[in-house]
């Protein structure tokens, strides 16, 4: 059995010991070809990204084919969909081979073919985007009109995604009729958490896509419901940003106790605040759209309400990696109140990686908090204080954890390892993030309170005094982002080098070799209510929330709805 | 049941404390001060703005001695009227509304941030204590032209 061993059916090619059946060599194929998707995603993305904070300060022009706008929307998409998407999936493939074993043949299979689908819809995507037939940036907001295919693509990247997922669900599936009346491992458990979400939210957008957008770009219908098709993008919206934040979830609940030498903290509870994800996540989309019309306040300030409650498991969170902290210093022997801060291992780039990740969230989700404050968020919705706000949340603290993790899960895939040069490069690049973060995101935030509004090229709106203020003083200086922006590029082409290292250079791993291990701590289970891996009570709830927050609004816009738009082609 | 340590409960009691605490004053501030976010529940045509009331004449109009109604068509990538003047200390409402795409009504600086979405009216209460030429901006992208699409608002002394 192969459940328990550190080095899993996907340990390095050299290794004898390893289960080296077909299956393990194909999942182990298809997490590095994800994971190779996921960075040619942020070569682009990085890249649109130094254009941009170039043109905000009109130190460059584009040549007539491109405009800021089409840069924006491939930045976004390139960095916020692609690379994160593709990323997780290469982690959680990755992670249910090694806890689960390995993959059957029709969930080796199904998991390829979503892959094809989801990376054929992306590309597909890129080039409606770049062709100029769908300049509405990546929440494509009706009546704006892209050509019918940028839905199509968008639709084929969702289904490619579900059907990874339902493999992964299967292959867990299969494992529970195995292992009867057995808990299951940690970190499938947490998969499946961010799989149940992550479907449930997107049947949000796939509903708006197949009904409403490629019925009305195809010409089939004249016009679209405005108002409800923002609504069932937020539907998906808002819980996307927590199938971002989940993954990153899982490597600090089960890598860095590991890393540390020590267990998790408290099974039952790790397992509780990813139940509270899959509740708390999808009926607060509202709290997008607390500053237009056409949805009554009462439901605006519950959504918000609802909103508030992601703040208790992130407590808990808090706590159990503080206390994971704690414990593991004083095993080694720490006194005092802080003396654990000291016997932490900061040499360690796969847990210091993790932990200023951490430390970027503490003040990310104190902005979440202030944007969802109902009144509140008219000061800073579509200010760059939001993108400052999202820089600092999935920009780093999960972006980073990707990083962190991508130090040994490629290490892993190829059976190489992490040299010491490498990882003086990974502390020069994890370091320059961190720089080049700070400066960007203090900016943006600064900048987004004086009016600055976000996914905006420049402008001097006819030299108004309020634009003086934005070039003046250090945060609240767009030169200051730009200077962030500039060291986050420098840091993400190192990036690049330390991956294509890790894939084609790095000398092969030997037994042993800690660098090139999944980390997965041990959880204690034996505690665990069983009725904590009930999914149909999760998902019962989560369905309750959803029609008491959603129900009343949608239907409201519906029945009550105002005549439908016509399209724009604004471009 | 799961175990909690100790100061896991102080923490988390502590912290869901605060939670309620945060919501009761966002709470009170919306629905017994009535400070809420713009919003407003009125509907339109989007291809009959200019001939429906009030849009049939966007401008500023004086409801009573300090009130002011404001009303705004947006369109890519403009407002109408461009020229507004309004009193300092009076209660402005705006209204809003678009004739094609979603654009924003942004006064920076103020607690005026409206979406505009085609086929609904928003409405906005604010007062200006400072007299003053205050930028109004469209933050929600809406084309190539997008950054242009501005105007002012002028606050003079009552």
């Amino acid at each position: 059995m192969i459940l328990h061993s550190d080095r899993g059916p996907l340990a390095g090619r050299h290794t004898s010991s390893a289960v080296a059946g077909t299956a393990a060599a194909s999942e182990r194929k298809l997490a590095l070809w994800n994971i190779g998707f996921a960075y040619t995603a942020f070569l682009v993305g990085t890249l649109c990204g130094l254009i941009q904070v170039f043109m905000r300060n009109e130190m460059i022009q584009l040549p007539v084919w491109l405009d800021y706008y089409q840069v924006l929307t491939v930045h976004g998409v390139t960095l916020a969909l692609v690379y994160t998407t593709f990323f997780i999936y290469a982690f959680l493939i990755t992670g249910m081979s090694r806890s689960l074993g390995s993959f059957g043949p029709k969930v080796a299979r199904w998991s390829w073919i979503g892959f094809f689908v989801a990376a054929a819809g992306t590309v597909w995507a890129t080039i409606e985007i770049l062709s100029g037939r769908a300049s509405v940036l990546y929440t494509f907001y009706a009546p704006l009109k892209a050509s019918g295919w940028f839905y199509v693509s968008l639709a084929l990247l969702i289904i490619g995604t579900w059907i990874i997922s339902f493999s992964l669900i299967a292959h867990y599936v299969k494992w529970r009729k195995a292992n009867p009346g057995v808990m299951s491992p940690l970190f499938a458990f947490m998969t499946i958490s961010t799989l149940i979400m992550w479907i449930i939210a997107c049947l949000g957008v796939v509903a708006a896509v197949v009904f409403m957008y490629i019925p009305w770009a195809f010409g089939w219908v004249d016009t679209i419901n405005v108002e409800l098709s923002r609504t069932l993008f937020w539907f998906f919206g808002h819980p996307l940003v927590y199938f971002w934040l989940l993954p990153a979830y899982m490597a600090w609940y089960l890598v860095v106790p590991k890393l540390l030498g020590t267990r998790v903290f408290s099974d039952s509870l790790a397992r509780l605040s990813f139940l509270l994800f899959i509740l708390f996540s999808i009926p607060v989309g509202l709290h997008h759209q607390l500053t237009e019309p056409g949805v009554a306040d009462f439901w605006k300030f519950l959504q918000v309400t609802l909103t508030f409650m992601v703040v208790i498991p992130t407590l808990m969170t808090a706590f159990s990696l503080f206390a994971t902290f704690e414990i593991s210093g004083r095993q080694k022997g720490a006194k005092g109140l802080f003396g654990w801060v000291g016997k932490l291992p900061w040499h360690d780039i796969r847990f210091t990686s993790l932990f200023i990740a951490m430390v970027f969230f503490i003040p990310g989700g104190a902005g979440g908090i202030i944007n969802t404050s109902f009144q509140l968020n008219e000061l800073v919705h579509n200010t760059l204080w939001v993108v400052g706000h999202f820089h600092i949340t999935v920009g780093t603290p999960v972006a980073m954890t990707f990083m962190g993790i991508s130090f040994w899960l490629i290490p892993y895939l190829t059976g190489r390892t992490l040299t010491k040069t490498t990882k003086k490069l990974a502390f020069v690049q994890i370091i320059s993030w961190s720089v080049g973060m700070l400066f960007m995101s203090t900016a943006q935030h600064v900048l987004g309170l004086l009016g600055a509004p976000r996914r905006t090229q420049h402008s001097n709106y006819s030299d108004h005094p309020t634009v003086l203020g934005w070039f003046d003083g250090f945060f609240s200086n767009t030169s200051t982002l730009a200077l962030g922006g500039i060291i986050l590029f420098f840091s993400a082409m190192l990036l690049m080098v330390i991956v294509f290292r890790l894939w084609l250079i790095e000398p092969r791993s030997e037994e042993g070799d800690l660098y090139a291990e999944f980390p997965i701590a041990e959880s204690d289970a034996s505690a665990t209510p069983r009725w904590l891996e009930n999914w149909w009570i999760w998902i019962g709830i989560a369905v309750a929330l959803i029609l008491l927050a959603y129900t009343f609004p949608i239907t409201h816009m519906i029945q009550d709805a105002p005549p439908g738009s016509k399209g724009f082609i604004n471009w | 049941m799961m175990h909690l340590h100790k100061f896991e409960k102080i923490w988390l009691i502590f912290g869901i404390a605060m939670l309620t605490v945060f919501l009761g004053i966002v709470g009170v501030q919306a629905f017994a001060q009535g400070q809420t976010p713009a919003g407003g529940m009125k509907k339109i045509d989007p291809e009959k703005v200019d001939v429906t009331a009030p849009f049939d004449n966007p401008g500023v109009h004086q409801i009573d001695d300090d009130t002011y109604e404001v009303v705004i068509k947006a369109m890519a990538y403009g407002y109408e009227p461009s020229e507004i003047k309004v009193p300092a200390g009076k209660e402005i409402i705006f209204k809003v509304t678009s004739k094609d795409v979603i654009h924003s009504f942004t006064i920076p600086r103020t607690k005026v941030n409206m979406m505009v979405v085609p086929g609904q009216v928003n409405e906005k209460s604010y007062t200006f204590r400072d007299p003053g030429t205050y930028l109004i901006l469209c933050n929600e992208y809406c084309g190539t032209g997008h950054h242009f699409m501005h105007t002012e608002i002028e606050v003079v002394e009552e």
